[in-house]
């Protein structure tokens, strides 16, 4: 193992610079959420996670955030274990209707302010699920959604850059963050 | 036994591949019986409109068989009076269709919490494709009263009720577990929040749209679910796909098998709190999941088996980048496994923690990495082996000790052959189209099942197509028969142990809720 660990010590990081221009899939619904999620949080987010059904390949990117590449922590960014603790909630999934009361209750126990940011095709419109009978749909139909990053599933790079953008309160590129 | 049972009785026309028997109450009955004896393995149930279907395999000469019993009258015999594993996929269908599984021994809902606008979706199956756009359903149209956890009473027990929203960034589904102090006395899971109604959805649908959302049953198995369903809509149509498509349809498995297993492997550490094999696989996952995007245009490669054939060939760039991929593999993956190897603190979590007792794993037909490290010799690829593996076969890895190691040594082992599988298939890999267009239907229908060997497991797809479009689809996630085996494997250990046991096993919820 330590010879491990002297190898990594030695090794560059795998972490790469993101591209700094805007990115292109994300839909605001508040033109204030920036600033105001700056204002208020700073340089710290705190997320909890909430799967209303999706398939789990959105869960998989997510969890992709956390590796050596992506590694988000190094933008103030970390996944909580309680919504007690949440900034911000990350809904991925059509909301089926086995799930919505969960929703409901997990968005009523995360303090203000908060913010709820639809991940995936499936949470902004309920993608391939759409019209089905145990499906609600768009997350923004069960709680008010702030932000929408699109794809199936998005990539780590795309939900990056979508929560950054969050946090980027002057403009500033991405990039600049690192 | 299988043909015992069956020897006389004629397969249904229309089923192509695999027979399908419809048969008599006393050969179900039969069949109940050699399940609880361990003659036959229970693969699947399923309802139909008017029906229930199951598969069974025969481990001694390795034939799968389709057995159906009507339920025309809304009710149908239970398997699950025989065999415990078929319970849950019973209680499914009895949610599902309204078919009264007869002896049943456990009848409250499974998949049905009480809030779809209407009870049994799938009773009276429409042919015409659900509206694009409906109006949200209301919730909670049916009330019910509260679900009936299993009693678990006794001096000193206390219970913690976990989910459905976790800790972490995983699936939702509600555990309930009993403790006495810090030893689980029995957990009892709950699932079924993740039902999005995929059977329904299916049903009406052209092949294409079809194979879309079969794709997405459980996204981490997304290339083996598309596979499965594919297999079966080819087989019923009786067509060919070009050699080179299956060969990358063989390709795209491996490269989602390894990429799991390493996601796996780390994470399981993790749990034992070893967070430098978790970051070390982490970034291996990372490379495998690139190269998956440089080959075939997709992280996950989802929607890139389609009827027919592959959505995309390979390029000679994809295959370099694959076999750069293998080359950093196999050099850095043998140092990874060395650390797990030698280091005790972690061995002692893993070694002896939530054991499947190879019985248990024999009687659920336990599927993948939790039966093989049971020492259940079953793997699709080679027990009931078709193209690629028919010419280039894997070796199956097989282990006794059914604990947490075992589970991380099964796939420890597989990647390390899935590698080689995929030096072969390179150098193997026939020149040629990828994609055919898929022949007109015929006017009847035609069926298939069709069975194809995903990360976790083996997964079991039912089609049968009428007029080019769905009439039934079944996809039977491994999870089926894994959750029942994580509640077993967890008994006797403690609390703080079932991150790491939940983790060997890494059940699908969306799989399993459909
Ligand atoms: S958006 Fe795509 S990847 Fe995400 S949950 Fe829906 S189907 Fe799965």
């Amino acid at each position: 193992m330590r010879r491990r660990l002297f190898k990594n010590l030695l090794s560059e990081p795998c972490t790469e610079p993101l591209s700094p221009q805007a990115p292109g899939e994300l839909e605001t619904l508040g033109a204030e959420l920036r600033g105001a999620v700056a204002r208020g949080l700073g340089r710290s987010l705190a997320i909890r996670e909430v799967d209303a059904g999706s398939c789990n390949a959105c869960e998989l990117e997510i969890h992709a955030l956390g590796n050596a590449f992506y590694d988000i922590e190094r933008f103030g960014i970390r996944f909580v274990a309680s919504p007690r603790h949440a900034d911000l909630l990350l809904v991925t999934g059509p909301v089926t209707l086995n799930m919505r009361e969960a929703l409901e209750r997990t968005y009523a126990a995360t303090p203000a302010p908060k913010w709820v940011v639809a991940v995936g095709d499936c949470a902004a419109g309920c993608g391939v699920f759409a019209g089905s009978y145990a499906c609600v749909g768009a997350v923004s139909k069960v709680v008010p959604v702030d932000l929408v990053i699109r794809g199936c599933p998005p990539t780590p790079v795309q939900l990056l850059e979508g929560l950054l953008w969050l946090l980027r309160a002057d403009g500033r590129a991405a990039a600049d963050m690192a | 036994m299988l043909n015992a049972l069956f020897g006389e009785l004629s397969a249904v026309a229309s089923h192509r591949g695999w027979p399908r028997a419809p048969v008599n109450a006393g050969t179900w009955r039969g069949i109940g019986e050699a399940l609880r004896e361990g003659k036959l393995d229970l693969l699947g149930e399923w309802g139909d409109a008017a029906a229930v279907h199951c598969a069974l395999f025969e481990p001694a000469t390795r034939k799968l068989q389709i057995a159906t019993h009507e339920a025309g009258s809304g009710a149908a015999p239970s398997l699950a009076v025989f065999h415990p594993p078929a319970l849950r996929l019973e209680r499914a269908i009895a949610d599902l269709f309204a078919i009264e599984m007869v002896g049943l021994p456990d009848r409250r809902p499974w998949l049905d919490h009480g809030r779809w606008p209407q009870p049994a979706p799938l009773a009276q199956q429409r042919a015409a494709p659900p509206a694009a756009t409906g109006a949200t359903p209301p919730a909670r149209a049916i009330e019910r009263p509260p679900y009936r956890f299993l009693p678990a009473e006794g001096p000193g027990l206390h219970q913690i009720p976990v989910g459905p929203v976790h800790a972490g960034i995983i699936e939702p589904g509600h555990f309930r577990f009993t403790a006495s102090g810090e030893t689980v006395v029995r957990l009892e899971e709950r699932l079924g929040y993740t039902h999005k109604g995929i059977e329904r959805l299916m049903a009406g649908q052209d092949l294409e749209p079809a194979a879309r959302i079969a794709a997405r049953l459980s996204g981490d198995s997304t290339v083996a679910c598309s596979w499965a369903f594919v297999q079966a809509v080819e087989g019923a149509l009786d067509f060919r796909p070009p050699p080179r498509a299956v060969w990358l349809r063989g390709v795209m498995a491996e490269l989602e098998r390894i990429a799991n297993h390493l996601g796996d492997i780390g994470a399981i550490c993790n749990d034992a709190a070893f967070a430098i094999l978790h970051a070390e696989c982490g970034i291996l996952r990372e490379a495998a999941l690139r190269t998956c995007a440089r080959a075939f245009g997709h992280r996950l490669m989802m929607d890139r088996i389609v009827p027919g054939g592959v959505a995309a060939d390979l390029t000679h760039d994809g295959e370099e980048a694959i076999r750069a991929l293998c080359g950093r593999l196999s050099s850095e993956f043998p140092e990874l496994i060395e650390l797990y190897d030698n280091t005790a603190s972690l061995q002692d979590r893993t070694a002896g923690t939530g054991v499947v007792k190879p019985s248990l794993a024999a009687q659920f037909a336990a599927p993948g990495f939790v039966g093989r490290a049971s020492g259940r010799a079953f793997d699709a690829r080679v027990s009931l082996p078709y193209a690629p593996y028919d010419t280039a076969p894997v070796e199956m890895v097989v282990r006794q000790e059914g604990d947490v190691d075992a589970r991380v040594w099964v796939r420890i082992l597989e990647v390390e052959r899935s590698i080689s599988w995929l030096r072969t298939a390179l150098t193997a890999l026939p020149s040629g189209p990828v994609r055919l267009p898929s022949p007109a239907t015929p006017a009847t229908s035609v069926e298939c099942t069709a069975m194809v060997e995903g990360f976790r497991g083996d997964i079991l797809a039912y089609v049968r197509i009428g007029a080019g479009r769905i009439e039934r689809c079944h996809l039977r996630d491994p999870s089926w028969f894994h959750w029942p085996l994580l509640e077993a494997a967890i008994e006797g250990n403690i609390v703080a142990d079932f991150p790491l046991c939940n983790k060997s096993f890494n059940c699908s919820y969306s799989g399993h809720d459909l």
